[in-house]
């Protein structure tokens, strides 16, 4: 894989301290106030756990972070060097290497897996005409080495609805590891997953770690976060209230502190 | 209620359930009424009635594919026609009376796509807005009147674009119908076959038609790709309008009127989803086909023209059916589980069928 992935991504391999540094961001949507002077730093081989409640604004962080939204004021740095807001789009985080596997937006169902794997920069001749067979066998390569799908009945023509909630979180992360990710975002891909699936979900996790790339993780299932986290960041109506090490704090306390939050007000 | 992994029979070659059913209708005609549909005058008129509404329909597999829909196409063929027509007849433009048309086609596609792109306003809601007011421009910029080409067959446009090559002066044989427009029609349905099963414009369309959340987050331009989408489809309405104004040698103000129904139908019954997502051109195609020869077919075995709608509407329903059930297992398993569990049930049921079904 080493020879495709190195040609597929155009990612600059430089030193850097931390692959995404936010910096005093503000987002309003309206009158509504999401995120609040959040300055935060994604080191190079960490996992970051996001928590918080709903509408705490972990969506929304991860948005800004990946070029889906603009922030509103603030500043970003990818590999130490600031970027532009404006022009900051996911186009321009896929060249900069950072990948996000979304809950259920990751993968269009209808769709054969091989251009899941490519859509967004398929590889095509200079007319734009994509270059299926090259496709179908890189797709092929990564099912079974970054994936390990084998024998389980699924082909590069299979279609993403055909899999299982689990498969195609592999899918979504195998892609983006392909892609050489520094850095894989993560928005609950344990949601709604059997508790077999999941393990198989935490295991690609792990794998993001192994393989010396950075990962930010929402996650609503404090348990699964604790246990495959570096690092825990809090985050209550729109602010960063904590961070810890989840050896600071057990489960139970975790808990404990996200219901006091709420019960201050 | 397990589904196979592997592509089912019917899936792997394009288009197969519509050609079927072409296949089936065409043969029993030709039993039914062989004199018609044994001679060849019956199939060189299809020739000239089909590039229209093929052009049409192929332009609205890319946007129902897209999850879209264009109800203002019939305007294009009145209002293109009519800047075609009267640009050729009274102003002798020639070869720039085409350009003009198609380029009065770009500017309607590329106003309902901006409409429904940037704007935001749902497409059917839009396209619905712009059939009014391009019908009624051509309706005023014509004040009503028709335009007869009269001997337009002399000029080269007429020759290039629709002419007899074969065509002898005093004979009335079928070879003398042979029209080139069918081979200007099979060339674009060929590009455009490619465009949308190997170009990354039609993998866009696709993965926009199956959700548009997950179009923008694997980085596609949603809303560009979208005013693309709608400028093709008013290319090719202007293009149709040109084609069919030239075949007519007359230009009048509701000529588009009678495509709208039949081009949607011919693009679902030829499999193209109506969620999205999911198109054929090779399916559109025999769609056309099968709708373009019900008319004399129907009429043909001896019943009259009033079935042809009522015939029509019910193929066109069953397909529909046929395909939902074939191509869509979640709606199968949940349609089953509606009869087998009991009405408290029903909706825990309906989500375990879905799951188990994938």
């Amino acid at each position: 894989m080493g020879a495709i992935a190195a040609e597929a991504t155009q990612a600059p391999a430089r030193e850097f301290t931390s692959i995404v540094r936010l910096e005093h961001v503000e987002k309003y949507f309206g009158a509504v106030h999401a995120l609040r002077d959040i300055s935060l730093s994604i080191g190079k081989n960490e996992i970051v756990g996001l928590i918080g409640d709903n509408g705490a604004g972990k969506s929304t962080l991860i948005k800004v972070m990946t070029g889906v939204l603009e922030p509103t004021s603030g500043r970003i740095f990818v590999r130490d060097e600031e970027v532009d807001p404006a022009e900051y789009s996911v186009r321009m985080a896929h060249d900069l290497s950072i990948e996000t596997v979304y809950q259920d937006r990751s993968l269009a169902d209808k769709q054969p897996l091989w251009r899941n794997f490519f859509v967004g920069r398929q590889i095509t001749n200079r007319f734009g005409f994509i270059d299926i067979q090259r496709e179908k066998e890189i797709a092929a390569e990564i099912l079974l080495k970054s994936i390990g799908f084998r024998g389980a009945g699924i082909s590069v023509d299979s279609t993403v609805a055909q899999l299982s909630g689990g498969e195609r979180q592999g899918i979504a992360i195998g892609r983006a590891m392909h892609y050489d990710a520094d850095l894989i975002v993560l928005d609950e891909p344990t949601a709604a997953l059997a508790v077999k699936e999941v393990r198989k979900v935490l295991d690609f996790v792990r794998k993001i770690k192994e393989s010396g790339r950075a990962c930010v993780y929402i996650e609503h299932n404090l348990a699964h976060v604790h246990e495959i986290a570096d690092r825990l960041v809090v985050l209550d109506r729109g602010r960063v209230v904590s961070e810890m090490r989840p050896s600071e704090m057990s489960v139970t306390e975790l808990t404990d502190y996200l219901i006091s939050l709420h019960q201050e007000t | 209620m397990a589904v196979p992994r592997q592509q089912g029979l019917l899936r792997s070659i394009e288009g197969l359930p519509i050609i079927l059913v072409f296949v089936l209708l065409l043969l029993f005609f030709m039993w039914q009424a062989p004199s018609a549909f044994l001679a060849p005058n019956m199939y060189t008129t299809f020739l000239t009635t089909l590039p229209p509404l093929v052009l049409l329909a192929i332009g609205l597999t890319f946007v129902i594919g897209a999850g879209e829909i264009d109800l203002s196409f019939p305007s294009v063929i009145a209002f293109s026609g009519f800047v075609f027509a009267v640009l050729f007849k009274e102003y002798n433009w020639g070869w720039f009376a085409v350009l003009a048309a198609i380029a009065s086609g770009v500017l309607v596609g590329l106003i309902n796509g901006v409409l429904i792109a940037k704007v935001g306003i749902p497409s059917f809601i839009a396209t619905l807005g712009t059939q009014f007011f391009w019908t009624g421009m051509a309706a005023v910029l014509s004040g009503g009147k028709s335009y007869a080409l009269r001997g337009a067959e002399a000029s080269s446009v007429w020759q290039a674009i629709v002419g007899r090559p074969f065509a002898e002066a005093g004979s009335f044989g079928w070879v003398n119908q042979v029209a080139v427009s069918p081979l200007w029609t099979a060339a674009i349905c060929i590009l455009l076959w490619f465009i949308l099963t190997r170009h990354r414009f039609g993998e866009h369309i696709l993965f926009i038609g199956d959700s548009n959340a997950v179009s923008r987050v694997v980085g596609i331009d949603v809303e560009r790709e979208k005013i693309k989408l709608f400028v093709l489809m008013g290319t090719l309405a202007s293009i149709a309008a040109i084609i069919l104004t030239l075949e007519n040698k007359n230009f009048f103000g509701n000529q588009g009127s009678g495509y709208l129904l039949t081009a949607i139908a011919s693009v679902l019954i030829g499999g193209t989803s109506i969620f999205g997502g999911r198109a054929t051109i090779v399916g559109t195609i025999f769609g056309c086909f099968v709708m373009i020869i019900m008319q004399p077919g129907l009429v043909a075995i001896g019943l009259t023209g009033s079935w042809v709608l009522t015939v029509q509407g019910l193929i066109f329903l069953l397909s529909i059916i046929f395909y939902l059930f074939v191509d869509e297992p979640q709606r199968r398993a949940a349609f089953f589980a509606r009869f087998t569990l009991s009405a408290s049930s029903q909706e825990i049921g309906r989500t375990k069928a879905a799951e188990k079904s994938r």
